[in-house]
């Protein structure tokens, strides 16, 4: 079990060089390719009409004169020890693990990734719960009355919520509830110190969709072990049905439901975008979009980095738990 | 063809383009009389020239642990086993679940790599060929699988399964494809009308049937079948092992059938070999074994079939193995069925007895056999003595 | 087997009908007339159609069948482990005075396990993986038990080692998978009989089990069935099992009994051209070797279209013997000799003969 963990975690920092090597060079190498000059290059930092002593700031800064190999090398190196920024008028320093500089903030990339995460968080956290709950109970329900009236009107609702963004139930819910009906409070959430449960809204929105899929994926698992042969040993031995079901049924069921959790889980962690953009809070997602806007290349890496890590660390705990939930993976 | 296997009757159910002789009237019906009849009578293809022959073959899977996945183990599938089958002759592989007669199987057909030993068809030595250079010697040796449920492709009409064959080698027909499968569906006892009709549309004993026509397209000379029977319900094995049998007799088929069931193997095999642990514990005449076997692990699988005759109940004297098959990670050394075997001595766990023939035809890999003569235990000692002398001299355990 | 003619076979037809009228028959298991249907999209699957026999304690019932003639779903309806929004289950099951088909699920929950209990083929699929087989057990103890969770498990420790389990106390906290396939049907048994069942039925215990391991199987069953004087169903397709352990024989075919006798009947002095079939396919070790197995040609029927008349009318080889009445007409399940019983149109002489001379000298 140890040499696994340790297996997984040499590979998970493999990926993520990968990935930030492959990154890298989408923003970095790409663009030089098709013929766009290091000017070019430093003018996207610079904003509008940048004068020559700017852009050359900034060329020698990201070192865009630099071969690319050294280019990321240094973004490698300075993310493991540090690095210091010299703007002309002040030194920044950015200690280790520095992910670059935001040429439009004034300030280290990490920095802001390190504000960003609670709230990301908040979101992700409070909606999973609810959408695990709601997504799981539901499906075993209606797994159990398969066919029934129950299980029809819940997988219509299943699909409808699979189908709609959150965009849509966002908007939507926020001009009703909101604004017309005045049920809940505006979605104002800047970061821990704020009430979380103005971020109800927005779990609901997400959990909806989320549910929706766990409803469905539960159903079909459910459905599937209530099958199995050692259902039908639990049910010989004259156990309860709810015994049955929840400890020999949903036990099983849960495996491939815990695989997926740990993925969605971790790919909203990178930020949740499209809720983030319509509830407007300002969580890691926001931090991407503004980013890719206002063409800040640091921010847009870092971002992209962060949210891949994420998704790698979701990964490695989904196996350690598959071996701590199935004691075949375990042994084996 | 490579030109070998100079008695080839000819009576080809498929004419191929290489091999058209005897095209005048194909298609010969399981029922009717077959048109031509190479051998016939009790098939008196013992005495054939070797088709195949299995030389110290063996099986070893690497099992890896740790952080660099080093090999710290390997399970010995199949540990050294040598046989032939002779031309026209079926020769059954008995033994446990975990003994190795699958994987022994599959590396007859290739489709195993072997981790070592030689295998020889129509003394060729098939052992190092790439699967291209493999491709052409394909057509004579084919493989009827267990499960007549998964081994057919559930998208494909039946025609194109058993003629998918042809296609893969490209080899053309005289009459067509069509014609072709639908003589191979009426020789295993199908309606050729069935042609586009879906596997789903047959019964397991008719699934079996399909894959039995595939395997018979290009008119192998050897066909491995691997548990042929044992998914199928007992009326409709005993079909199944009666077109094996009827197709044997009229295309001059050699077979290597892989069975755990003991009865089964007695009724369609010419020579029975007995596998334990990777190993063949006897091989011999099927009479022979059956009747007079010398190994206690042959006596105690025989002794364990339950006898459909309830008046034999009590009267039987049983044979009762106590635990489980060792595992082949770490098989007991010397004789590996010393931690079963109720005649074991000290030198079956020192000494591993050599596969001898302890009367003519029949070989064991026994120190104590039974049903043996005094002389022929001799020799097994004497047999044994040498390479244990070598093993202690190599530093091997053993002693 | 002193006792050749068990004297618990039900009486005929015409007495089995008042018997059902006048309630709780003085066997310890009796089932009287069972159906169990299964509406599908497709038609009514009669996977069992009127099925009656009887089974007293310490003794031993084979219900020999292919595939889907309904032998598991008996077995399966015995317990009530139908569920009942698809499937149909009528007729009566009598345990001990009880009768289970009308009877409440939750009564019949309370039986299983402890008044009767299952071993099922594949011991594999059958545990559960994620628990140990020690839980499993306690599991199935503490249902029917008040106890504390460690008596049950020095229970089931015991049970272990009852079954032939080495090293009992450590092997409980094992999982399934770390068990070998005889092991783990061993520790099936010693579920089953945690609860000490007066009726244990064992569908094809060792059908994936090797032959070795087989053999040290029945030995339990038998030892263990005179240690706790238990009634014994064994659902099984291979007659030699059968001939091992079974006092009486049922045989099934297309959801019917064929033939119903006393186990060296059924096998010396069969009526039924199924049975004669089912002995005909099979090589037997105990004969000399047959030149030609004698098999029963097509397939067993669809249990949505079973044919009118004799299920078995399209395969039998000597239906012309019957002046076409195996088509039109289904035959009743008779007596025709003390405990033995045979559903057969063709004239009995008629069918003896055929054994002794056509059959039995082939086998």
């Amino acid at each position: 079990m140890v040499a696994f963990i340790v297996r997984r975690l040499l590979g998970a920092v493999g990926l993520l060089l990968i990935i930030s090597a492959v990154t890298f060079s989408i923003f970095f190498l790409v663009p030089r390719a098709a013929g766009v000059s290091s000017d070019d290059l430093a003018g996207r930092f610079a904003g509008k009409q940048p004068d020559a002593v700017t852009l050359a700031a900034i060329k020698d800064r990201f070192g865009f004169d630099d071969p690319i190999p050294v280019q990321y090398g240094k973004y490698i190196k300075a993310i493991v020890v540090g690095d210091t920024y010299d703007t002309g008028t002040e030194k920044i320093d950015c200690p280790a693990p520095c992910m670059g500089y935001s040429f439009r903030t004034n300030q280290p990339v990490f920095d802001q990734i390190v504000d960003r995460t609670p709230i990301t968080l908040m979101i992700a956290l409070g909606a999973a719960v609810m959408w695990v709950l709601a997504g799981v109970s539901i499906g075993v329900l209606s797994a159990l009355r398969r066919g029934t009236i129950f299980d029809r009107m819940a997988m219509a609702v299943a699909l409808a919520g699979v189908s709609l963004p959150v965009f849509f139930t966002g908007l939507l819910s926020l001009a009703f509830v909101v604004h017309k009906w005045e049920l809940l409070p505006e979605v104002n959430y800047g970061g821990l110190g704020d009430n979380p449960f103005n971020l109800l809204l927005p779990w609901i929105c997400l959990a909806f969709l989320y549910a929706a899929l766990y409803a469905r994926l539960t159903r079909a698992g459910m459905l599937e072990t209530m099958n199995e042969d050692y259902i039908r040993t639990a049910r010989a031995k004259g156990l309860s049905e709810k015994t049955v079901v929840v400890k020999h049924g949903l036990r099983a069921s849960l495996t491939p439901i815990m695989t997926v959790f740990g993925l969605d889980l971790g790919l909203l962690l990178g930020g949740a975008i499209i809720t983030e953009k319509t509830f407007s809070i300002p969580g890691l997602g926001q931090l991407a979009l503004d980013g890719v806007n206002q063409s800040d290349l640091p921010v847009v890496l870092g971002a992209t980095m962060v949210a891949a890590l994420f998704i790698v660390l979701a990964n490695l705990v989904v196996d350690i738990l598959y071996g701590v939930v199935d004691p075949r993976v375990r042994h084996s | 063809m490579t030109g070998t296997g100079g008695n080839d009757g000819g009576n080809g159910i498929v004419s191929t383009s290489k091999n058209a002789a005897g095209a005048d009237e194909p298609g010969t019906v399981t029922g009717g009389a077959p048109v031509v009849t190479t051998v016939k009578e009790p098939r008196p293809a013992r005495d054939g020239e070797p088709l195949l022959e299995v030389e110290n073959l063996g099986k070893h899977f690497p099992v890896t642990a740790g952080l660099l996945r080093r090999q710290v183990a390997a399970v010995k599938a199949v540990d050294g086993v040598s046989f032939s089958v002779r031309k026209g002759e079926t020769l059954g592989l008995v033994g446990e679940s975990g003994c190795g007669k699958s994987t022994t199987g599959r590396m007859i057909m290739r489709l195993l790599d072997p981790s070592f030993g030689k295998i020889k068809f129509e003394g060729q030595d098939i052992t190092g060929l790439s699967q291209g250079r493999l491709r052409p010697l394909r057509r004579d040796f084919q493989m009827i699988f267990q499960d007549p449920y998964s081994s057919l492709n559930p998208r494909k009409t039946v025609g194109s399964i058993v003629g998918a064959p042809f296609r893969l080698q490209s080899i053309e027909t005289e009459q067509g494809v069509k014609k072709a499968v639908q003589e191979l569906l009426e020789l295993v006892g199908l309606n050729p009308e069935h042609y586009n009709r879906y596997p789903h549309e047959f019964s397991g004993g008719q699934r079996q049937r399909i894959g039995i026509a595939r395997t018979l397209a290009l008119r192998p000379k050897l066909i491995v079948a691997d548990e042929p029977v044992s998914a199928l319900d007992v009326s409709v094995q005993a079909q199944v092992v009666n077109l094996m049998e009827d197709l044997q007799d009229e295309l001059d088929l050699t077979y290597v059938v892989i069975a755990h069931d003991l009865s089964v193997v007695r009724h369609i095999s010419d020579r029975v070999a007995v596998m334990y642990l990777g190993k063949i514990v006897e091989i011999a005449d099927r009479a022979d074994l059956y009747e007079r076997p010398m190994h206690p692990y042959t006596n105690a699988l025989l002794s364990a079939v339950p006898v459909p005759d309830p008046s034999l109940r009590g009267d039987r004297t049983r044979i009762r193995l106590q635990g489980d098959v060792p595992s082949p990670l770490d098989p007991p050394p010397a004789c590996r069925f010393h931690t079963r075997c109720w005649k074991a001595q000290d030198i079956c766990k020192q000494v591993e007895p050599p596969l001898v023939e302890l009367s003519p035809g029949h070989q064991a890999a026994c120190h104590f056999p039974e049903n043996a003569s005094v002389s022929a235990t001799d020799e097994v000692a004497k047999a044994a003595v040498a390479p244990a002398a070598a093993s202690a001299e190599d530093g091997t355990p053993g002693g | 087997m002193a006792d050749k003619r068990p004297a618990e076979l039900i009486d005929g037809p015409g007495e089995q009908k008042d018997g059902a009228a006048a309630g709780a028959p003085s066997a310890f298991l009796e089932v009287r007339d069972l159906k169990i249907h299964f509406p599908t999209d497709d038609g009514l699957v009669k996977s069992v159609d009127g099925l009656s026999f009887q089974l007293e304690r310490g003794r031993t019932l084979g219900i020999v069948g292919e595939s889907g003639s309904g032998k598991s779903v008996t077995s399966l309806g015995i317990l009530g482990l139908h569920n009942r929004r698809n499937a149909r289950v009528s007729g009566q099951i009598w345990l001990d005075g009880a009768e289970l088909v009308g009877a409440s699920a939750d009564d019949v929950r309370r039986l299983r396990g402890r008044k009767m209990a299952m071993i099922f083929q594949d011991p594999l699929s059958a545990m559960h993986p994620f628990y140990t087989v020690g839980h499993q057990i306690i599991e199935a103890y503490r249902v029917h038990n008040d106890v504390s969770k460690q008596v049950a498990r020095k229970h089931a420790i015991d049970m272990l080692g009852k079954v032939g389990i080495p090293k009992p106390q450590q092997r409980v906290d094992d999982f399934p998978h770390q068990f070998s396939g005889g092991m783990r049907q061993r520790a099936m048994i010693a579920m089953a009989l945690s609860c000490d069942p007066e009726l244990l039925i064992a569908d094809e215990p060792t059908t994936a089990l090797d032959v070795t391991v087989q053999a040290q199987i029945l030995d339990l069953i038998r030892d263990l069935q005179q240690e706790f004087n238990s009634a014994i169903i064994m659902i099984t397709h291979d007659l030699g099992v059968v001939a091992e352990l079974s006092d009486d024989i049922l045989v099934m075919y297309a959801g019917r009994c064929a033939e119903y006798a006393a186990v060296e009947d059924a096998f010396h002095r069969p009526l039924h051209p199924y049975t004669w079939g089912l002995l005909g396919s099979m090589p037997r070790l105990d004969r000399e070797r047959s030149e030609r197995l004698m098999p029963i040609k097509g397939t067993p029927p669809s249990l949505i279209n079973v044919p009118d008349g004799c299920a078995f009318n399209p395969r039998c080889a000597y239906k012309d013997l019957t002046d076409g009445k195996s088509i039109a007409e289904r035959p009743e399940l008779r007596e025709l000799e003390p405990g033995h019983r045979a559903a057969c149109h063709i004239p009995l002489e008629k069918r003896r003969e055929i054994w002794n001379d056509e059959i039995a000298p082939k086998l």
